[in-house]
């Protein structure tokens, strides 16, 4: 009983080999099933995400949100779902129609392709490659490209210009996020995600807190949610790359939009927060399904904290904070976390952690007095006011000549 | 046949249609789509080789640096993308000659290479391909020189963009 999803699978494997089946062809079935499971559980979770976060942010803004369907409204997302499929589905003229119907596939399957290299348990996980991490790297390429795809297909100019700041924040955001994805694996010495996981006695979280919370800057930046959602600014550009998408096509990009959150969370949980290790796992392994998922959906709901909490980032800001601040820091701390990590080669796992924090604590406080020594407090001045209208001088002052109004 | 035969050839099939249509679509953003397929067809002969780390080096690389700039160039260049343009350029008989002589030249070596029906071996379970790579790349009896070389290549070329990009403050 202690592991009832690896029972099923032999079980089924045996089923097949009885039924005469080439060992292959078995193999191929398995490894099919397992991608059908795995996307169904994680599209089924996606559902009741949207409960979740209407909820979630209902509550951040003193409301009830959705109360009315089933208790506690839990099935308002099925009606959200039933509408957005009989919604009338609307292709704008002028648009590249096979491009505009294969984007929000590829935006939303390029997160579920996510879920492929994330350790459920122990001895549950899609594939344990061993080039997981890079895995993760490259499936956020492509999903920039997806974002493209949209902006450019719909023919609108606001799509087109949310494409761009989209593209413009994700490779700029990913240069941190890949440089400090290097530290778990130089922790761990491997990248694959099972066995960094595996390797966290410690959660990498005490030992490396400053790359945690840069890692959570710059994936929240990169599934741009606020104080990053530039690429949707409602004020500015309408709605961004999916201004045109209508009905079950615009729902994929904000199912999609959810789920990555989520995904972010169980890739947070996996790399700083030890993944499914949890009390017990040793003997109940599918306890670590469990510990994964309270730990996904704690970050999940930081995530949602930031998101409506902090208000919108402008576009140079925000490339500046990534270009000057998360880049830089991030380059310290990976050859700091290499080098320390020679260094005490064969000392104690206390002893270990203490530098690493020690080290961590030291960069950050450097990098945080090194910004505050640049802040430029209060606003920028831009130009010097010119008043149209002059008060009268008292008596006795000379005039001044009349300020020029004409540009 | 395998599962992983039937495999090759459909994902071959898939890349060789890619590439003929981004030389053969009109529109720029289709072809530079269609060379994204392409690519992503030979990430997938990466995988069937065994060769994970190349697949997915070849994505970031290819998809998702190179593709996507060179899409981002296409986009911000007003009206290439329009499909009234000759597809080629003068110099289209000369890109012929060398793909013809460059394609005849592939299947005369080929022709005498005797490995076409020799199946993948499994490689051993202790063995960790990631591993060795990185430790042929800074062995000094292997691959460093090389591998140094491009590191400072990359590099020059990286200040090189900071120079031509810096904005000179009086």
């Amino acid at each position: 009983m202690a592991d009832p999803i690896n029972l099923i699978a032999t079980w089924l494997q045996g089923l097949l080999a009885g039924w005469g089946l080439a060992p292959e062809v078995v193999n191929f079935v398995m490894t099919a099933l397992g991608v059908v499971v795995i996307a169904i559980f994680v599209l089924l979770l996606d559902i009741f995400l949207v409960w979740l976060e209407r909820k979630t942010v209902a509550r951040f803004q003193d409301r009830l949100g959705p109360n009315r369907l089933g208790p506690y409204g839990l099935f308002q997302p099925i009606a959200d779902v039933i509408k957005l499929l009989i919604k009338e589905d609307i292709t704008p003229k002028g648009a590249d129609k096979v491009v505009f119907n294969i984007a929000p596939i590829l935006a939303l399957a390029t997160v579920l392709l996510l879920w492929a290299v994330i350790p459920f348990a122990p001895n549950l996980v899609g594939t344990d490659v061993n080039v997981g991490v890079l895995y993760i790297v490259a499936i956020g390429a492509i999903s920039t490209l997806g974002i493209i795809m949209a902006g450019w297909a719909a023919n609108n100019k606001y799509a087109l210009l949310g494409a761009f700041r989209t593209v413009a924040q994700m490779v700029s955001y990913e240069v941190p996020m890949v440089m400090i994805l290097l530290v778990p694996v130089i922790l761990a010495g491997s990248m694959g995600v099972n066995k960094i996981v595996a390797s966290q006695s410690w959660w990498y979280i005490v030992m490396v807190p400053v790359a945690a919370i840069v890692f959570l800057i710059s994936s929240i930046a990169e599934i741009g949610r606020a104080p990053f959602d530039l690429s949707e600014a409602e004020s500015e550009i309408v709605a961004g790359f999916h201004i045109e998408y209508t009905g079950m096509k615009f729902g994929l990009f904000y199912a999609g939009e959810l789920l990555h959150a989520l995904t972010i969370g169980a890739l947070f949980a996996t790399f700083f927060l030890g993944g499914w290790r949890g009390p017990f796992t040793d003997q109940i392994p599918i306890l670590g399904v469990g510990y994964l998922f309270v730990k996904a959906f704690f970050i999940y709901w930081v995530i949602m904290w930031v998101k409506y909490s902090l208000p919108r980032l402008r576009i140079d800001h925000m490339l500046n904070f990534n270009w000057k601040f998360l880049t830089p820091l991030s380059i310290t701390i990976v050859i700091l976390v290499a080098i320390l990590d020679k260094l005490l080669a064969g000392v104690a796992r206390p002893v270990y952690a203490g530098v690493m924090l020690l080290a961590n604590l030291l960069v950050a406080w450097a990098a945080l007095s090194i910004a505050r020594s640049r802040t430029r407090h209060g606003p920028a001045r831009v130009g010097e006011p010119r008043p149209v209208a002059v008060p009268p001088k008292p008596a006795g002052a000379t005039p001044k000549p009349p300020v020029s109004t004409t540009p | 046949m395998t599962p992983l035969q039937i495999l090759f050839i459909v994902v071959a099939a898939a890349t060789l249609g890619a590439a003929l249509m981004v030389v053969s679509v009109r529109n720029l953003v289709h072809a530079a789509l269609w060379l994204v397929v392409a690519l992503m067809g030979i990430a997938i002969f990466y995988v069937l080789l065994n060769a994970g780390f190349l697949a997915v080096a070849q994505v970031v690389i290819y998809i998702g640096a190179i593709a996507i700039l060179m899409i981002f160039t296409i986009m911000l260049t007003r009206r290439v993308a329009s499909e009234s343009k000759p597809q080629v350029n003068p110099n289209w008989g000369w890109a012929l000659a060398i793909a013809v002589l460059l394609f005849a030249g592939l299947a005369w070596i080929l022709s005498s290479w005797s490995g076409f029906n020799t199946q993948t071996t499994a490689l051993a379970a202790r063995a960790d391909p990631l591993r060795d790579l990185g430790l042929a790349l800074v062995a000094p009896d292997a691959y460093v020189l090389p591998f140094e070389l491009a590191s400072v290549l990359l590099l020059a070329a990286l200040i090189g963009a900071i120079v031509v990009a810096w904005e000179k403050k009086i």
